[in-house]
This record gives C-alpha cells, sequence and structure tokens, in this order.
C-alpha cells in the first residue's frame, strides 16, 4: 500500500526522518505506513518534550505555575494534551487549504476525560482495545468514512510523567481513576487517505 | 390546417416569450445596475436586512453555488468563527472520524443552520437557527451528565449555558468558582483602555509620520482660513489627539506613505480615522451599525433600522463621527448621548433613570473614580482584551457593539462580571422585563444554573480522591 508523495512535503518528511522512510535515493514514494509512523514520532517527541521540561518540571518540581484546561482563565499552562490538539486543530486548518498534505490526527481514550474523544469509529474502537491489550504495539488498518478510504494508525499513548497519571485520576470527569505511570492511556490515531 | 397555423404561431409566440423572459432575467441578474428584487426568495432576516437588494453582498458571483455564500459568511464572520472563540470550528468536523456526524448534519456550512430568506423563522435575536441542533450530536448528553436528565433540547442555550460557537463562557468549574457570589462585587470597575500606552508597540501606527507629541492651540496647521482660536481648534487641544501629535493636517491632508500630501478634505471620512484605528474601524464595519460600509453600501440611515428609532433622527447616517462628533472626539458623549440621540425603544428609554446612568453621572462628576460608572457603550461596546497581532493584546473598546448581543447572556463575561456575582448576571439578563426597565430592580426569575453547579460541586468534594496534589491543576 502505498500513496504517491508530493515532493514538497516527501522532501520534509525526508529531511526530518533521513533514510528511515525513504525507500530509495531520489525516490518520491515513501509507504503510507513509513510517513504515519514518521509523523507519529514527531508528535510524540514534541509532546514528551513539552510535558518533560514544561508542564512536569514548573508544575511537579519547581511548582512555580499550575497547568489547566483553562489556561486562559487561570492564566496557567495548557494541558499536554490540549497542546497536542492544538496542533491537530491547525494542521486541520493548514491541510484544508492544502489538500496534497492531506492527513488528520486525534487524541483518544478509551477512558476520555471529555467524552467526544472516546473511540467514535469501529477501527477506533478495536485500535484502542488493541494497544490497551498489547503494551508497546501499534494498530494499523485501513477503513472507509464517508465516501473516502483511509488508512489508520493507532499508536499507544503512554504515561510518561506523574503529572500525566496524577491529573487523569484526579479529574471529576475521568472514568478511570487507577492509572499508573507507564500505562497505556489512550492512542493517537492517524489517517491518512488513501485511494480504494 | 387552420389548426396547424396556430400551433405554429403558438409556438413561435412561446418561444419568443421563452428567450425574451430569459434574456430579461439573464441581463437583470448580470447586470450590475438592475434590480434584482425579482430573484428574492424572500425578504432578510433581521441580521441581514440592511444589506436588502445588495444581493452581491453575499451572492459574489451570479451563478455561484453554495461555496460562493459560504466564502460571503467567512468573510464578515470569520475572524470570530475560529478557535479560541469557536467550539465547533469547521476543522473539527473536517476531521474523518466526525463523516457520520456530517452526514446528519452538515456543518461544514453556515447556511445548514443559518437560512438567511426565512425571518419567519428567526429567534427573537434576528439570527435563523434550527431548536434542535445540539441534539444531532449530543442527544445522549444525559448518560455523560446526569444532572442534564429530562431537559428539553430547546433548553440548551438557556441562561447562557451553551452556544454552538462560543461554548466557553459558563463550563462547570467556572460556575463552581462563582458560586455563592453576592449581587454586586467589592471591586465594580471596568478596565480602562491601552491605545495610548501601546502606541510604540503598534507596528502600524503612523508614528514616522505623526511623532508623538503634546500639541498646543497654537500648533494647529490648519491654513484654510480658520483662525486658530476659533471653537473647532480649542475643541481638538483638548483631545487625545492634540495630546498625541495629531494635528489638523493628520486628518484633512493625510501623508501618504511616501510622503506626498493629498489635498486639504474638509470632511474625512472612516478612512483616515482608520490610519490609526483600524482595529476599531473594522470592529465597527462588523456590528449593526457599520456592516453596510463592509459591504460596499452607503453607510446606514437611521431610519432604515428596524429597532424603534427617534423620528428626529432619521436623516442621521452612521460613521465614525456620528457618534464621536468631529473634532472634539468626545468619547463621553459617544458612550451615552450618542446612542440615546437615536435610539428609541424601553431599554434606551430607561437608562436615565437606572442605577448605572445614576454611577455614569457620579464618574463624570468626578465623585466616583474612572471605571466606576455605567454608560451605553460600557455594556454595548465593552473595553476587552484585543489580539492586535498574534503576539500583542490591548485592551480595547469593541466597536462592534452586535457582538455581544445575541443571545445576551454573551455579555455575562465582558461585562456583568467585571460588577456583578454570576448568578445574580444569569438571572438579570434572562429577565426580559428587567432588561426593559433597564435594570432598575432586581431579577424576578431565577435560572438553576447555578443549583446544577452547586449540586456538582457537592458531587466532587464527595468523590474526591485519595491524590492529595490536585491543587495544581485547575479542573
Amino acid at each position: 500500500m502505498s500513496i504517491r508523495m508530493k515532493s514538497s512535503i516527501g522532501l520534509a518528511v525526508c529531511m526530518c526522518m533521513g533514510v528511515a522512510i525513504a525507500a530509495e535515493p531520489g525516490s518520491e514514494t515513501v509507504s503510507v505506513k513509513a510517513m504515519a509512523d514518521a509523523l507519529h514520532m514527531v508528535m510524540d517527541s514534541d509532546r514528551t518534550v513539552y510535558t518533560k521540561k514544561i508542564v512536569n518540571r514548573l508544575v511537579k518540581k519547581d511548582k512555580v505555575i499550575k497547568a489547566s484546561e483553562h489556561f486562559e482563565d487561570d492564566q496557567a499552562l495548557a494541558l499536554p494534551a490540549q497542546m497536542f490538539r492544538f496542533g491537530a486543530e491547525m494542521v486541520a486548518e493548514r491541510s484544508a487549504d492544502n489538500p496534497e498534505v492531506n492527513f488528520s490526527y486525534s487524541l483518544q481514550s478509551l477512558w476520555p476525560v471529555n467524552k467526544q474523544n472516546a473511540p467514535q469509529t469501529d477501527a477506533e474502537k478495536e485500535g484502542l482495545k488493541f494497544i490497551a491489550e498489547h503494551k508497546g504495539k501499534n494498530f494499523y488498518t485501513t477503513e472507509k468514512l464517508g465516501k473516502q478510504e483511509y488508512f489508520t494508525a493507532i499508536y499507544p499513548d503512554i504515561g510518561v510523567a506523574p503529572v500525566c497519571v496524577s491529573c487523569h485520576n484526579a479529574h471529576p470527569d475521568s472514568p478511570k481513576t487507577d492509572f499508573k505511570l507507564g500505562d497505556v492511556m489512550g492512542g493517537v490515531v492517524i489517517r491518512i487517505p488513501v485511494e480504494s | 390546417m387552420a389548426d396547424g397555423r396556430l400551433q405554429q404561431t403558438l409556438w413561435i409566440v412561446w418561444l419568443l416569450a421563452t428567450v425574451g423572459l430569459a434574456a430579461w432575467l439573464g441581463n437583470t441578474m448580470l447586470s450590475e445596475k438592475a434590480d434584482k428584487g425579482v430573484f428574492m426568495p424572500g425578504p432578510l432576516t433581521p441580521g441581514h436586512h440592511q444589506l436588502q437588494l445588495a444581493c452581491e453582498a453575499c451572492h459574489s458571483e451570479p451563478l455561484g453555488g453554495g461555496e460562493v455564500l459560504q466564502e460571503a459568511c467567512i468573510n464578515c464572520h470569520g475572524a470570530t468563527r475560529k478557535k479560541p472563540f469557536d467550539s465547533h470550528p469547521v476543522s473539527k468536523f473536517r476531521d474523518p472520524r466526525n463523516a457520520d456526524r456530517l452526514e446528519n448534519i452538515d456543518a461544514l456550512h453556515c447556511v445548514t443552520c443559518h437560512t438567511e430568506h426565512r425571518p419567519e423563522i428567526a429567534r427573537h435575536n434576528g439570527v435563523t437557527q434550527p431548536r434542535d441542533l445540539c441534539a444531532h450530536c449530543h442527544g445522549d448528553i444525559a448518560a455523560e451528565r446526569p444532572s442534564h436528565r429530562g431537559m428539553a433540547f430547546t433548553t440548551c442555550a438557556a441562561g447562557g449555558c451553551h452556544n454552538f460557537h462560543d461554548n466557553r463562557s459558563l463550563y462547570t468549574k467556572f460556575l463552581i468558582k462563582h458560586l455563592d457570589e453576592s449581587a454586586l462585587l467589592d471591586t465594580a470597575v471596568i478596565p480602562q483602555r491601552e491605545f495610548a500606552q501601546l502606541l510604540d508597540q503598534l507596528e502600524d501606527y503612523p508614528a514616522g509620520q505623526y511623532p508623538v507629541q503634546v500639541l498646543a492651540l497654537q500648533d494647529a496647521d490648519a491654513d484654510r482660513g480658520v483662525a486658530a482660536g476659533q471653537q473647532v481648534h480649542v475643541d481638538w487641544a483638548a483631545t487625545a489627539h492634540a495630546q498625541s501629535g495629531v494635528n489638523c493636517s493628520a486628518c484633512h491632508q493625510p501623508q501618504a506613505p511616501d510622503g506626498t500630501q493629498p489635498a486639504w478634505s474638509e470632511h474625512p471620512d472612516e478612512q483616515v480615522c482608520s490610519r490609526c484605528h483600524h482595529l476599531e474601524a473594522e470592529r465597527f464595519t462588523r456590528g449593526k451599525h457599520g456592516m453596510r460600509l463592509a459591504a460596499g453600501l452607503p453607510a446606514l440611515q437611521v431610519s432604515d433600522a428596524r429597532l424603534p428609532m427617534r423620528a428626529d433622527a432619521g436623516h442621521q447616517t452612521l460613521g465614525c463621527n456620528s457618534c464621536h462628533g468631529a473634532h472634539r472626539y468626545d468619547v463621553r458623549r459617544a458612550a451615552t448621548e450618542a446612542c440615546t440621540a437615536c435610539h428609541n425603544d424601553p431599554h434606551t428609554l430607561a437608562y436615565e433613570g437606572s442605577p448605572h446612568a445614576d454611577l455614569w453621572r457620579q464618574e463624570l462628576s468626578g465623585d466616583l473614580p474612572a471605571g466606576s460608572g455605567v454608560s451605553c457603550a460600557t455594556c454595548h461596546m465593552p473595553r476587552i482584551e484585543f489580539d492586535v497581532t498574534d503576539w500583542l493584546t490591548r485592551v480595547m473598546v469593541d466597536h462592534n457593539q452586535s457582538a455581544n448581543l445575541s443571545p445576551n447572556s454573551k455579555m455575562i463575561r465582558s461585562v456583568c462580571l467585571q460588577c456583578h456575582g454570576l448568578e445574580f448576571s444569569i438571572d438579570a439578563l434572562a429577565d426580559r422585563q428587567l432588561v426593559d426597565n433597564n435594570f432598575s430592580g432586581s431579577p424576578a426569575l431565577h435560572v438553576s444554573t447555578m443549583d446544577l453547579a452547586a449540586a456538582e460541586k457537592e458531587r466532587r468534594d464527595s468523590e474526591a480522591g485519595e491524590d492529595g496534589d490536585t491543587s495544581m491543576f485547575g479542573f
């Protein structure tokens, strides 16, 4: 399964990912799975850096500021999950203006604080269950949503820092209150449209 | 044979009539000057009635379809239809996982909910909006929030609880934080404007052409036979303009960026004001007062308004100077008298006798500090933190006086809470009689929003886990 990568994004991703996803030197084609894996690596690294070096350090270690889902009202840091979502929303807006770079991603969970982030499609339901039960493994599938076929990749989202776990456990709207450090707390779902 | 000839003649007549009608309709549609009323599927809603017969304002291409309409909506309403203001941005529905919801309700297009040629289905605020729109996706809310069990889908927006496009106002933690507040807060003052203080940070302010400096009466550079010391000069010398280096020529003969100076203009228009106050001017054209200017039409004439207006103001047109007045630029007059000079509804007429007006008079007389009084503008053109750029925010008077009107619960955060408790604010805005008498008295009805919040707080307190360090999170 592959999609033809347009040179701009192909080049950009190749520059970030080096040989990992470039099929052959000079090739403009990468596998859609490698593309999704590369995107996830960037997303996951950025959020981990934000969680560890900003939120956990300032909130938990230095205790100089709060992190809050109502960060504007509370003059606090945005939560790592929100930072991730804002990025996803910006990508959604930008890719609407540039259909050649067309992918979407979201953060979901079997135990969502916001019920709108519970799995919705069959692939999401199956994938989130799979990654929760098979620690360390990703889930890949294709699905048809509306009239479009998608390659859908679901990656485990791990509670990497104490603030991830303690915040979710204490949140009044969290359906699960016994997360432990290192647990799969949810999943990142990346979708790339493919031709049927 | 006779029948055949008759039939032939009828065919020719039909053909000519059809061609003629098509030609006339085609010409009417494509001609810039033709009256296009024949194509109107119905009169416009109160929200857009000022654009009646200015079809091109929305139907910018005569043969364009939904995409043209969508672009027209976004052209005027786009800025407020984005995060953080819009809790249902289009990007949310472009997400493939919401494809099934999209099949149910096409949330990508404004016209799905807003039908602009059906004024008979407009809500009292002038906006057409299906009453069941929330239920399409949130029909199972009672399962998630047992407190919402039994609530009719027509009540989602009641009391300011939920707005599709701006759903931030009354979230649970916010409600809980504001439980048990008194009707009138101890710190009842509104924020001060920040334009003058931030001039040096406003990149597009033409400080190079008009250096910030204090000018006196004798500095006035008008040379059109207007003797220094005349009333207009005296008026000008007392303004913030004179205090900031904005001389007569800055408005009457505004320099082009290349330094060339045009001929003296007796009556500078909004374009000149917007050279320095472009955000204010831009917001003005987003509201009912200035929307015709945004559509390239002549300014609104008061007699064309649908709200009750004073007959003696019917000839007035709406521009910067109609409220601010040339030369004197009295923001105090603009904050009340300019409004009451035209508006003639019960709420406006009751203002003079209201507690708010009493505070305003005390501020004007110096008996109360600045920011203590409540003018018309305090509520309808509130001072809000406005993003000048992605990186700079300033407190600015929002010149789009329509922005917080519909529904009026939009005023709660930006206006009421500056001085009043949340419960009082919700109840007061829901009491239409109290709105009509301009808040002379106490709310006669009670919205249960805060009761729900109190119950939720009790639930949270009783279920608080052993995790002792929740104080660092802002739930």
